[in-house]
């Protein structure tokens, strides 16, 4: 069986990933994409930490499910807001949605 | 109804009247004293209920009509209020009622009712030929408000209901002297006639004061009708060799003297002339002096308190017969030389009411009664006359300045040439003469109050009154107020002829007498009326023993009256020599005063003034106590308000040491904000601001508005502390 350390890892470079996108990123688009990488990897986590520690109870799972509905919503909610932007502005680089800054 | 609420009911209409016409009335004339007179009506028709009540109880002094209700708790004991009707509240609520009612009936043709009122006439200044009087109603609620504080001052059960009886006819007395405001005069005299007595009144209550501290109450009955509260006051000492019964009785006389006008505060009555006429008849005749002698009457067995009939007087009694008996002879010798009608007879009551004074001081409590009785009814009558002698005469002067308004603008008055029309004064003996035919029913009724002033003998009222108060002089041994009395008694009859001589008798001396017509029947009627008690009122007072008519008529007078007193007193032993004095001085009097002027011819001074030469001046000028005052009260009080208290007291002493204050208080308040204020204060708070402001606009710079940048700190910092869990602390 594969141990537990290889899930962590590949978890942890995934969040890794989804990090440098939400940081390096210009695109709102890539943006998001990056906090999706994010939340999947902490998915991730939480099904391995279920299958590996507690496989009995069934808390680990109702929060992946959970996650994902948050992030199905959230994916929904940015994407029409970018939509918008888009209509009004022409651009979705994330730092020339500026209007609410002093 | 019962008597006691009767009598608690007698003092109210007027009050309410006062206040109906104030708040309500005053618009309508006619409604005015409609409601006031129908109130005095009221109040008279009680008065009298209650008067034949009392008449008809059997010993009455013993058993009289009360009722006390507490009032004002002091406390463990408690101010009361109540009524009594005892023999002299009887008598003297009888003369009230009757001369009130005259006075107020009268005031209606005073003041011109049913006249226009003339467009030149001013509120504050008497009218000017005949128009209607401008303040009409207020008058009537000022007169409604006196007669309230009369009547409760009569009904009033103790010292302390009396008292405020009789401060509401001093505000009264004060309102309706200075009722003419616009006149300087009139104003000079009601500040002086409420500050004359004013005097007195301190005085009174000081007395109230040490009588209430000494017996706990200030119930008549329980102080003056109780041997053993008497017996005690007389043998406790007080100060000055006194007694507490004479030193109380005295400081209550001093309210007496001031507002009975005794000497030497009796300065302010004349001056008090300056009221429209029905006002001087109420205060100087019916009511606010004769209040004076009520409370000297009232307080007589105080005043009395350890004397024996027949007896040496009391200390107190010595000090009221002695200021009596001068103030009668001193006002009469004043009298005799003035020439303002109403003048004359302001100092004739100041004389009369010496009288009683004198009377009650020698133990003659009966006839003191008597004759405030008596007095108050032919008193009233001749004010009211004399009131209706300057109405016909300035008819007379409008009537006649109007003819000649375009004549010689001349300076008129008593001194000048009497035919110059334009400034005759219509007050002025002088300018009077002739008036009996142009105003028959005023000058018969002044005949018989001037008679009854005079005391002429037998018929008048005046005459059995004075020969009662000469009788008990003389029985009592009192020569020397005996004397007094007498001299003043001729005086009184020269006076009182001499006024009725120059008023009505003889020929017309200006063509204003000439033009004068007689008064209206609200005038006439009271004077009818108030002739017949001045003629009538002496009957109930004749003496058992007098030869021929004695015991015709029981001596009421005396039988009632003097039920008041605890012990009663006795009927003297008549004696020829006080009769034969009275009648003697009362007819050489009147006769006197006849020849002497029944020739004065228009414009010649007084006869008088050449056969007495500077002592005339001494008279007419009335002993100089005015100046006499000015010179040594009233100047020093202004000095000591101006110069001391207000220059020197108020605007140095006080001021200065408020103004060093303050400037001190400047000096520090310069010092604490340039010093302390401004630089450390002020610099502390500044620097908080501006370091905070510093400190913002630097860490402004990282915020940059970007998530990302934000974002990049939040994971380097994550990542520190992550380092550090993980690899360090292990």
């Amino acid at each position: 069986m594969i141990p537990l350390s290889w899930y962590l890892t590949l978890s942890a470079l995934l969040f890794s990933v989804g990090v440098f996108g939400v940081l390096a990123r210009r695109n709102a688009i890539g943006i998001l994409m990056g906090i999706e990488l994010m939340l999947n990897a902490v998915n991730l986590n939480l099904v391995a930490f279920w299958r590996y520690l507690t496989p009995t109870a069934i808390a680990g799972q109702v929060f992946t499910l959970i996650v994902f509905a948050v992030a199905a919503s959230e994916a929904a909610v940015g994407l029409a807001l970018i939509i918008s932007i888009y209509r009004r502005r022409s651009t979705i680089a994330a730092d020339e949605i500026n209007l609410m800054k002093w | 109804m019962r008597p006691e609420i009767l009598t608690l009911l007698i003092p109210l209409p007027p009050l309410l009247a006062f206040g109906l016409i104030v708040l309500f009335t005053n618009r309508s004339n006619r409604l005015s004293h409609s409601v006031a007179i129908g109130a005095m009506l009221l109040s008279w028709a009680l008065a009298m209920a209650v008067f034949f009540l009392a008449v008809t109880t059997p010993h009455l002094g013993e058993h009289p009509i009360e009722l006390s209700f507490p009032w004002l708790p002091t406390g463990t004991t408690s101010l009361s209020l109540g009524v009594l009707i005892d023999p002299l509240s009887a008598a003297t609520l009888f003369f009230v009622a009757w001369t009130c009612l005259a006075i107020f009936v009268y005031s209606v043709g005073y003041h011109n009712f049913g006249q226009r009122r003339e467009a030149h006439d001013r509120a504050g200044l008497p009218p000017h030929g005949g128009g209607l009087e401008p303040m009409y109603a207020r008058f009537f609620a000022f007169i409604s408000l006196f007669a309230f504080g009369m009547l409760t001052l009569v009904v009033s059960d103790n010292l302390l209901l009396l008292f405020v009886g009789w401060e509401i006819m001093g505000l009264c007395s004060y309102l309706l002297i200075g009722f003419w405001f616009g006149k300087d005069s009139a104003k000079k005299a009601m500040v002086k006639a409420f500050m004359t007595t004013r005097i007195g009144d301190v005085f009174m209550l000081l007395g109230l004061a040490y009588l209430y501290s000494a017996t706990g109450t200030l119930n008549y009955r329980a102080i003056l009708a109780n041997e053993e509260v008497l017996h005690h006051l007389a043998t406790t000492p007080a100060f000055l060799g006194l007694s507490i019964a004479g030193a109380c009785g005295i400081l209550l006389f001093m309210g007496t003297v001031g507002k009975s006008a005794q000497f030497p505060l009796h300065v302010w009555l004349p001056d008090a002339m300056e009221g429209p006429t029905p006002v001087s008849a109420m205060i100087h005749a019916a009511t606010m002096v004769s209040a004076g002698v009520y409370l000297t009457l009232r307080i007589f067995p105080l005043l009395s308190a350890g004397w024996e009939e027949g007896g040496a007087l009391t200390p107190a009694m010595v000090v009221v017969s002695s200021i009596g008996a001068f103030t009668a002879l001193f006002a009469a010798t004043i009298a005799v030389a003035q020439n303002d009608i109403k003048r004359v007879l302001a100092y004739s009551t100041i004389s009369q009411l010496g009288y009683m004074i004198a009377a009650v001081g020698i133990g003659a409590f009966v006839a003191g009664a008597f004759h405030l009785i008596t007095h108050a009814f032919f008193k009233a009558l001749l004010f009211l006359g004399s009131g209706s002698v300057i109405h016909g005469m300035e008819h007379g002067v409008a009537a006649t300045s109007a003819d000649a308004a375009h004549a010689v603008p001349g300076q008129g008055g008593p001194a000048g040439v009497h035919k110059v029309k334009a400034h005759v004064d219509p007050q002025d003996m002088l300018n009077m003469g002739g008036l009996r035919s142009k105003m028959p029913r005023t000058f018969w009724t002044f005949l018989v109050g001037g008679f009854a002033l005079a005391g002429f003998p037998l018929i008048t009222a005046g005459f059995w009154s004075k020969d009662e108060i000469f009788a008990e002089a003389f029985a009592g041994g009192r020569l020397v107020v005996f004397a007094t009395l007498a001299l003043a008694a001729l005086l009184t009859a020269f006076y009182t002829m001499r006024q009725i001589t120059l008023t009505f008798l003889g020929q017309p001396r200006t063509e204003a007498a000439g033009h004068a017509h007689e008064s209206k029947w609200t005038m006439t009627l009271p004077l009818i009326v108030l002739a017949v008690f001045a003629v009538a009122a002496g009957w109930v007072g004749i003496p058992h023993d007098f030869p021929l008519i004695g015991g015709l008529l029981p001596n009421w007078m005396h039988d009632f009256v003097g039920g008041t007193l605890l012990e009663h007193p006795h009927p003297i032993e008549f004696s020829p020599i006080p009769l034969l004095t009275s009648i003697a001085v009362s007819l050489l009097g009147l006769l006197g005063g006849w020849l002497v002027y029944r020739n004065v011819k228009a414009g010649a001074p007084d006869p008088l003034v050449r056969a007495l030469g500077p002592v005339h001046t001494l008279l007419h000028r009335k002993y100089y106590f005015d100046e006499l005052y000015d010179r040594f009260v009233v100047s020093p009080a202004y000095w000591l308000a101006e110069s001391f208290t207000y220059l020197f007291l108020d605007r140095k002493l006080i001021d200065g040491f408020l103004h060093g204050v303050a400037e001190v208080a400047g000096r520090v308040g310069a010092f604490l904000r340039g010093y302390i204020d401004l630089p450390i204060v002020n610099g502390a708070g500044d620097l908080v601001g501006e370091g905070v402001k510093r400190a913002g606009r630097s860490g402004r710079i990282i915020q940059t508005g970007r998530v990302q940048g934000y974002l990049v700190v939040g994971v380097a910092f994550v990542a520190v502390l992550l380092s550090y869990v993980l690899l360090v602390r292990p």
